[in-house]
């Protein structure tokens, strides 16, 4: 059993705003629990901080349970972290060792400018969804639940890939800056199930030219998103994406 | 001034189906010239926002995350009821009522009550038709389950995540409605005041969160849907950002507060493990199905679990107390949470309690494993199995959770009628934002029907009650006198923050005031503790306005600054909520009054002086506020003490 309290020091990134360039500090910490959470962790830093009449560090954080994916820290040259299938919020500093000296960076990807330290803009998922990852129902004209069985395969692998929380951590994670990961679990999703059929091919389309406006990378199969990503989403997902996406533009009509 | 909650006229499972009949409608034409603000985007926003932007309002959203998906129902667990009767197991919409009112330990109203088991179906056939993938059967039909405080399987759900995939379809709405121009979304912003005009809600002042700019937002209604206030506890199972902020401006600016100290305590929540604990992990009722809540028969045991010197497989079968179903046998492990957390408060008063602080129960899933086997336990509960590995290094499978009770969701909130408006004409409240339909409890898997209710099925038709006298009312001048009056109130607020230049975190405040919240405002309550707390926080608060240190720039990204103006308003919440408990002496729900109780310590009700909502109405932060009460009228159930013997 390793130490119940950590000594450690921190180089965390630290940028006023969006124009700012941008710099890492160093700070010390001590007598950090191994049973707090990482955030926890930035907790106490914050809190020393302002102590010493400095300006606490900005990062984003809501549930502190794994689910809502607002928090986004890149930890000692990984999205979230060292552990897998974790979010920055569930890591808890017993993966970490005394003296060890941890590096903090926000998410770094064009499309995600920073906003303040660890803090960045992720608006650009909210507009993918919004070209098309829903389908088109009005509250009050929908059948019976259980007017249409579901197979109990395809709602699981519905429910996998329905799994993502925005995180963003497939994003910063590939060297291109792509969202494919992203955006091809939101298209898996409603391609499996029979309420997304009447507009499965409008939604990927949509989906897809949204993302590369916003300037998102290519998938070039490296798999860090996959690797990184807090929910597990598989990489299979792209490939459903990209079959969806040829069948869609090569359809009659297009 | 009297309260009304205009109950429509008529036998109860008549008066949802006629109101809607009669209710006023406002035309489409006229419905594009009205403005509607919705703030907060979980499933009551969310929804609520979607739907109505459907019928042609013209909507602006707010959330202070910086997306409407991330709002704190993402992380409701376990599942949504709904009186669909699918197991066949004599479910149906009077059962659901009946166990709602009961398990609210006839606190509730019973008309808003009945509506909401009425529409329930109607969300789950809403939410498949948009795609959510709940668990569904090997036929391909929706699966369902049992939950506390009932004894049919009437929850829906997708694995442990249902909060999330219900949030992300209404989420989905929302994004078509942005997508078609119908609803301006406005994220990473605050609400920090509302505008009332002529006595009517007309508009709101928001912060930029990110520029630190106050903007000024008019609307013919406003609605808050900005959740619970469990944060006043600090410790809770909340997102790090809920807050009553937007309610309580609203509640200052004349909407009753009702029943605030109706609060949550769930009883399966994470210990806390140490002073830097910034919030409670839930884990999620639903395990309740198959694990056994124990601790040691006598003291010693648990002393020696305390220190370390036993775990939990040094304890033979017959020194175990499974002390819930010794005490409950029809309900078991099953019974409603509140009687639940404060069973797990009784053995651990008694030193029985199994961890480092002694402030902890077990819950044993070797039973239900070798019973159905390590991979059908690993589908039903996997995540949370993992989550809790995660978070306390502890295997589940191999050895006994430990949990213990935790602020989960309140059931006060802002006193709304019939429409879900509340005081403050065209000023609504909708989901955990106001207090109506769980009474002094809420029962498992309920909130994520209310939230959905209350957006998709009834606040659309309630809205245009009162909109339809709005149709000439031409588009609100942010440029009114009253917006003018707002902004510089709210201006003044923050400079005031940062000139203060004290020495003391706003989170350092609000870790003291949870624990005054929690001591004597939490699982047991007492007149002599009540009366101390309110000293307590009102010394609380002079301090805070002397001494807090908020750091950073007005005008710029500065959750400091944020944080800031949260807690001063869980200051004065939380003096609300003592009041409130010290007026109410007798025992329903989460509310316990020690002076209220049988002699086997059960919770004891008194109907006959307290079959009242507490509405209270703000009159200043320094003079005391004052009590209008709502008769509660039983027309359909018979009032009795709860039993789950």
């Amino acid at each position: 059993m390793s130490k119940e309290n950590l000594n450690l020091t921190l180089k965390v990134w630290r940028q006023k705003g969006k124009k700012d360039k941008g710099g890492f500090e160093t700070y010390k910490l001590k007598g950090v629990s191994t049973h707090a959470s990482f955030l926890e962790m930035m907790d106490v830093l914050n809190e020393q901080l302002i102590n010493e009449n400095k300006e606490p560090v900005a990062f984003d954080h809501d549930c502190r349970e794994g689910i809502c994916g607002m928090c986004s820290m890149y930890i000692n040259g990984r999205a979230h972290g060292p552990q897998r299938g974790t979010t920055t919020c569930q890591l808890h500093m017993r993966h970490f060792e005394d003296g060890e000296t941890i590096t903090i960076e926000p998410w770094r990807a064009a499309p995600f400018p920073v906003i303040k330290d660890l803090v960045v803009d992720r608006s650009a998922f909210d507009k993918i969804q919004q070209a098309g990852g829903y389908v088109s129902v009005n509250t009050g004209n929908a059948p019976d639940g259980n007017a249409i069985p579901i197979p109990k395969a395809d709602a699981d692998e519905a429910f996998n890939a329905a799994a993502c929380i925005g995180c963003g951590a497939c994003v910063a994670a590939c060297k291109n800056a792509s969202a494919m990961l992203f955006v091809s679990a939101k298209v898996s999703q409603f391609a499996l199930l029979p309420q997304g059929q009447p507009e499965r091919k409008e939604r990927v389309t949509k989906m897809v030219a949204k993302m590369d406006e916003l300037g998102f990378g290519n998938c070039t199969n490296t798999g860090a998103c996959e690797a990184e990503c807090p929910k597990g989403i598989s990489i299979s997902n792209i490939a459903r994406m990209n079959r969806e996406f040829l069948g869609a533009v090569l359809a009659p009509g297009n | 001034m009297k309260l009304d909650a205009k109950i429509p006229s008529g036998p109860i499972s008549e008066k949802w189906t006629k109101y809607r009949s009669t209710v006023r409608l406002v035309s489409p034409a006229n419905k594009r010239k009205l403005d509607i603000i919705v703030v907060g985007t979980g499933l009551a926003g969310a929804s609520a926002a979607a739907s109505l932007a459907e019928l042609g309002y013209k909507v602006k959203a707010f959330c202070f995350q910086d997306s409407p998906r991330r709002a704190h129902s993402i992380a409701a667990q376990g599942g949504i009821n709904a009186a669909k009767n699918y197991q066949n197991d004599g479910d149906s919409t009077y059962r659901l009522f009946y166990d709602t009112v009961k398990g609210g330990d006839y606190r509730a109203r019973e008309a808003n009550v009945y509506r909401l088991a009425e529409v329930s179906a109607n969300i789950i056939d809403q939410c498949v038709a948009q795609g959510v993938p709940f668990a569904r059967d090997y036929g391909g039909l929706l699966d369902n389950r049992s939950f506390g405080g009932t004894q049919v399987s009437r929850t829906f759900y997708a694995r442990g995540q249902t909060g999330q995939q219900l949030l992300l379809g209404a989420y989905s709405a929302l994004n078509r409605q942005i997508e078609k121009g119908q609803v301006e979304m406005f994220a990473r912003h605050e609400m920090v005041e509302v505008v009332v005009i002529d006595g009517k809600a007309r508009g709101i002042i928001a912060r930029n969160l990110v520029t630190g700019e106050l903007e000024r937002h008019g609307a013919h209604a406003v609605v808050l849907a900005s959740g619970g206030y469990g944060n006043v506890f600090y410790l809770s199972t909340n997102a790090m950002g809920s807050n009553v902020t937007a309610a309580w401006k609203a509640h200052k600016k004349g909407a009753f507060f009702g029943n605030p100290c109706f609060t949550q305590i769930h009883p399966t929540c994470l210990p806390q493990s140490g002073e830097y604990q910034s919030k409670l992990t839930l884990m999620s009722e639903s395990l309740r199905n198959d694990g056994r809540v124990w601790v040691p028969k006598t003291k010693a045991d648990a002393e020696a679990i305390q220190k370390g010197t036993k775990v939990a497989a040094d304890i033979p079968e017959d020194a175990r107390d499974y002390y819930l179903e010794r005490k409950y046998p029809a309900f078991g492990n099953l019974v409603p949470r509140d009687v639940a957390s404060r069973a797990a408060k009784e053995v651990c008063d008694e030193g029985r309690g199994v961890n480092p602080t002694g402030l902890a129960v077990f819950l044993d899933f070797r039973d239900a494993i070798n019973r159905l086997g390590k991979d059908v336990i690993s589908a039903r509960y996997g995540n949370l199995f993992e989550m809790y590995e995660k978070i306390t290094g502890d295997d589940p499978y191999s050895t006994p959770m430990k949990i213990y009770p935790a602020v989960h969701y309140t059931m006060g909130g802002l006193w709304v009628d019939y429409n879900l408006m509340t005081t403050v004409p065209g000023l609504y409240a909708i989901g955990e934002a106001n207090f109506s339909d769980h009474g002094a409890n809420r029962l498992g898997a309920s909130a994520l029907m209310q939230g959905l209710a209350d957006g998709y099925f009834v606040l659309p038709y309630t809205i245009g009650d009162y909109l339809a006298d709005e149709i000439r009312t031409a588009a609100i001048d942010t440029k009114h006198a009253a917006f003018e009056q707002a902004e510089k109130d709210v201006a003044e607020r923050y400079k005031l923050f940062t000139s203060i230049n004290g020495k003391q975190s706003p989170e350092s405040f609000h870790r003291r005031l949870g624990k005054i919240m929690w001591e004597y405002c939490g699982m047991a309550r007492n007149a002599e503790g009540l009366t101390k707390a309110i000293a307590m926080i009102q010394d609380l608060r002079k301090e805070f306005w002397s001494d807090v240190r908020v750091t950073g720039e007005i005008n710029a990204f500065n959750p400091e600054l944020d944080k800031a103006m949260r807690v001063a308003d869980f200051i004065e919440l939380g003096e609300l909520m003592v009041r409130d408990a010290l007026t109410r002496n007798e025992s329903c729900g989460g509310h316990f009054r020690e002076e209220s109780q049988t002699e086997e310590g059960e919770a004891m009700r008194n109907d006959e002086d307290f079959g009242f909502v507490s509405a209270w109405e703000f009159t200043g932060v320094d003079s005391e506020p004052v009590l209008h009460k709502e008769n509660l009228e039983f027309e359909v159930v018979k009032l009795t003490q709860r039993s789950y013997k």
